[in-house]
């Protein structure tokens, strides 16, 4: 099997090209370069293309010899294509024709780009952020709606898939929720002892632990694990399905996406989030009690009574309150990032990143805007 | 005779107690086109990817362009797999990539060409399968089933091939889709000296293109060419080649 080669040559007055051995795939890569600046050196002489030494061509050594023709002709030579078996010359005949529709539309005007390549960013991002809250507050309505919707008809809230949920986000989202709150306690119990000894004020570490976990730090640190963990498997599970056309098909068998796969997620998530948070308080608190006994030689015993002192059901209710709204918050995202999903594997990957960013993004800021709000009304 | 290109000898397949294949015996010769009929269910699917390297079967050997694909070192698969190609049921395009760059994909990987050339080559080949050049820029999921299948093949034959591989090329096509998709395979096979093998249900496909069919019944191959098939009596066989649809087909091709 020998390689494709061009040699050139003058015979009287044309200028002769002869392509021998097999112009394919594999030889392409060799052949391109050689083929770049054959030719005559004079104008208008005409080419004599002898392909009689050809012994095999495929579509990428066809395109080739094309090319070479081509660029002749552009040069204003007259060439002409001798010898070629049957067969071959029938496949570069093929290759011509497709080239040729290519070539006629390759010289599409490049696009300016933008003066303030910078500034264009920026702006687009805006916008675009500006467009993604737009679309989110219409999904929150359509959800709102539909969810109405269902509160008169509580017969058609579909249980199997709500317990099947709040298993996936409650019950198994309580070992890792509980072992991280209990490092938590731990941490926030040492690093205030470190401080408070410094006072003598000691057992104040109940007190800061009580309050910094029952109002802010349990629901918030819930409520990051739960989004990173079941908000972004909404996004993936109903992107995939998205992918799948499963959406589509449930729509023109009159079922309502909305009513089969975010309502379910949604209630599952705000019944469960608050339950999982209220686990994480008591972990946590746990853990900052096994601190303060090692570290500080406060017994349990100690703790509780201290614990009653600082606290009031107030500061649970004040934290738990948020719980049902953040976990709204996170499957709406997640559900609105999943049935943005288009088309594409990547597109899954993408939303799935998204939907926890933003959906942390949104509890945080909730959390401080509940923060200025109950400082506001006294609590 | 010149060995054959693809060769199968004494294959079996089992999953668990389910057998597929037991003494699947096939020899494919160069530039033939050969149709794989079957049930449903009977392992058309499983045979092909057993043949493309996707699964190993149970037992027997298969030789594809001489060398025994279960001896093969990862590097010498890598290279061998560049000499064929093979379409997917639903195309299997990269979802994330348009037309172009999913053709691009093979040359890339196995070819050292210059971009410009690769771009060509690509956009030569969505030509050739016959998709208006619009389509070489759009998604995977903004085409419909008859351009995905079409796409599926520009990206097999990204390469130039000498095999191709083909799962159901016109299931799911309307009948002047599918016959325009046969005319298309049989051309390109033509131009292009393509050995053929491919699974199908289509009878007006193997009547048009299919130089022998192979028909998978009792978890065996029978092998013959249409009217060879046609004097045999095996009720399976029979009844699909002599039942209303395989009496159309034979009509068609008659008239
Ligand atoms: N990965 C697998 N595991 C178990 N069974 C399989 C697997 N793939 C295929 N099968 C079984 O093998 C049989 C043949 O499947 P297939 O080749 O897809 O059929 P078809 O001839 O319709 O293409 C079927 O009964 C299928 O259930
Ligand atoms: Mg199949």
């Amino acid at each position: 099997m020998q390689t494709g080669t061009i040699t050139s040559a003058w015979e009287e007055n044309q200028f002769v090209l002869a392509a021998a051995g097999r112009w394919d795939i594999a030889s392409a890569e060799r052949l391109g370069p050689q083929l770049r600046n054959r030719g005559p050196d004079r104008k208008g002489v005409p080419v004599c293309l002898d392909l009689s030494g050809l012994t095999a061509l495929d579509t990428a050594g066809a395109l080739l010899l094309d090319r070479l023709i081509r660029r002749l002709r552009e040069q204003g030579h007259v060439v002409a294509v001798v010898g070629a078996r049957a067969d071959l010359c029938a496949l570069l005949k093929d290759v011509q024709r497709a080239a040729a529709g290519v070539a006629s539309r390759h010289q599409v005007t490049v696009e300016k780009g933008p003066a303030f390549p910078l500034a264009d960013q920026i702006g687009r991002a805006t916008i675009g952020i500006w467009h993604e809250m737009l679309s989110m507050l219409n999904f929150l309505g359509l959800v709102t709606v539909t969810a109405l919707r269902l509160l008169r008809e509580p017969q058609r809230i579909r249980l199997k898939p709500l317990f099947f949920h709040l298993e996936q986000v409650g019950l198994n989202s309580l070992p890792i929720v509980g072992l991280l709150s209990f490092l938590i306690g731990i941490v926030l119990a040492y690093q205030g002892a470190d401080q408070l000894r410094r006072f003598g004020a000691e057992i104040y570490v109940v007190n800061l632990l009580g309050i910094g976990v029952l109002r802010e730090i349990g629901i918030l640190m819930t409520s990051i694990i739960v989004a990173g963990r079941s908000g972004s498997a909404f996004t993936a599970q109903i992107g995939t399905m998205k992918v799948n056309q499963e959406v589509d098909a449930m729509r023109t068998l009159g079922l309502d996406p909305v009513e089969m796969l975010v309502l379910p997620r949604m209630l599952a998530l705000i019944i469960a989030l608050p339950l999982v948070g209220f686990f994480a308080n008591v972990v946590a608190l746990a853990g900052g009690a096994v601190m303060a006994y090692a570290y500080l030689d406060i017994n349990f015993v100690q703790f509780a009574r201290q614990l009653q002192v600082a606290v009031s059901t107030t500061t649970l209710f004040v934290g738990l309150v948020k719980a049902p709204i953040f976990a709204a918050v996170i499957a709406l995202v997640g559900c609105y990032q999943g049935l943005r999903v288009s088309g594409s594997a990547e597109s899954v990957g993408l939303l799935t990143t998204r939907s926890v960013v933003v959906s942390i993004f949104l509890v945080i800021v909730l959390d401080a805007a509940f923060s200025v709000l109950f400082s506001y009304i006294g609590i | 005779m010149a060995a054959p290109v693809i060769s199968v000898r004494g294959l079996k397949t089992r999953f668990g107690a389910q057998v597929v294949h037991d003494g699947v015996d096939l020899d494919v010769q160069k530039g033939e086109v050969i149709g794989l009929v079957g049930g449903s269910g009977t392992g058309k699917s499983v045979l092909l990817r057993e043949i493309v390297g996707l699964m190993d079967p149970s037992a027997g050997t298969i030789q594809v362009l001489g060398q025994d694909t279960a001896r093969l070192s990862e590097r010498e698969r890598l290279s061998l797999q560049a000499r064929w190609g093979m379409l997917f049921q639903d195309g299997a395009l990269f979802s994330s990539l348009t037309v172009l760059e999913n053709i691009k994909v093979p040359l890339k990987e196995h070819t050292a060409l210059p971009p410009d050339l690769v771009d060509e080559i690509a956009q030569v080949k969505v030509a050739m399968v016959g998709l208006a050049p619009d389509a070489g820029s759009k998604y995977p999921s903004q085409l419909s089933g008859g351009m995905r299948k079409r796409a599926g093949l520009a990206r097999a034959l990204a390469l130039d091939p000498e095999i191709l591989f083909l799962d159901e090329p016109t299931a799911g096509l309307d009948p002047i889709g599918a016959a325009a998709f046969d005319e298309l395979i049989g051309s390109l096979q033509k131009s292009l000296g393509l050995t053929v093998f491919m699974v199908t249900h289509d009878l007006d496909s193997l009547y048009a293109i299919c130089d022998r069919i192979a028909v998978l019944v009792d978890k065996k191959l029978v092998i013959g060419t249409i009217d060879e098939l046609l004097r045999q009596d095996h009720p399976w066989i029979r009844d699909y080649f002599h039942g209303p649809r395989g009496r159309a087909a034979n009509a068609a091709k008659g008239s």
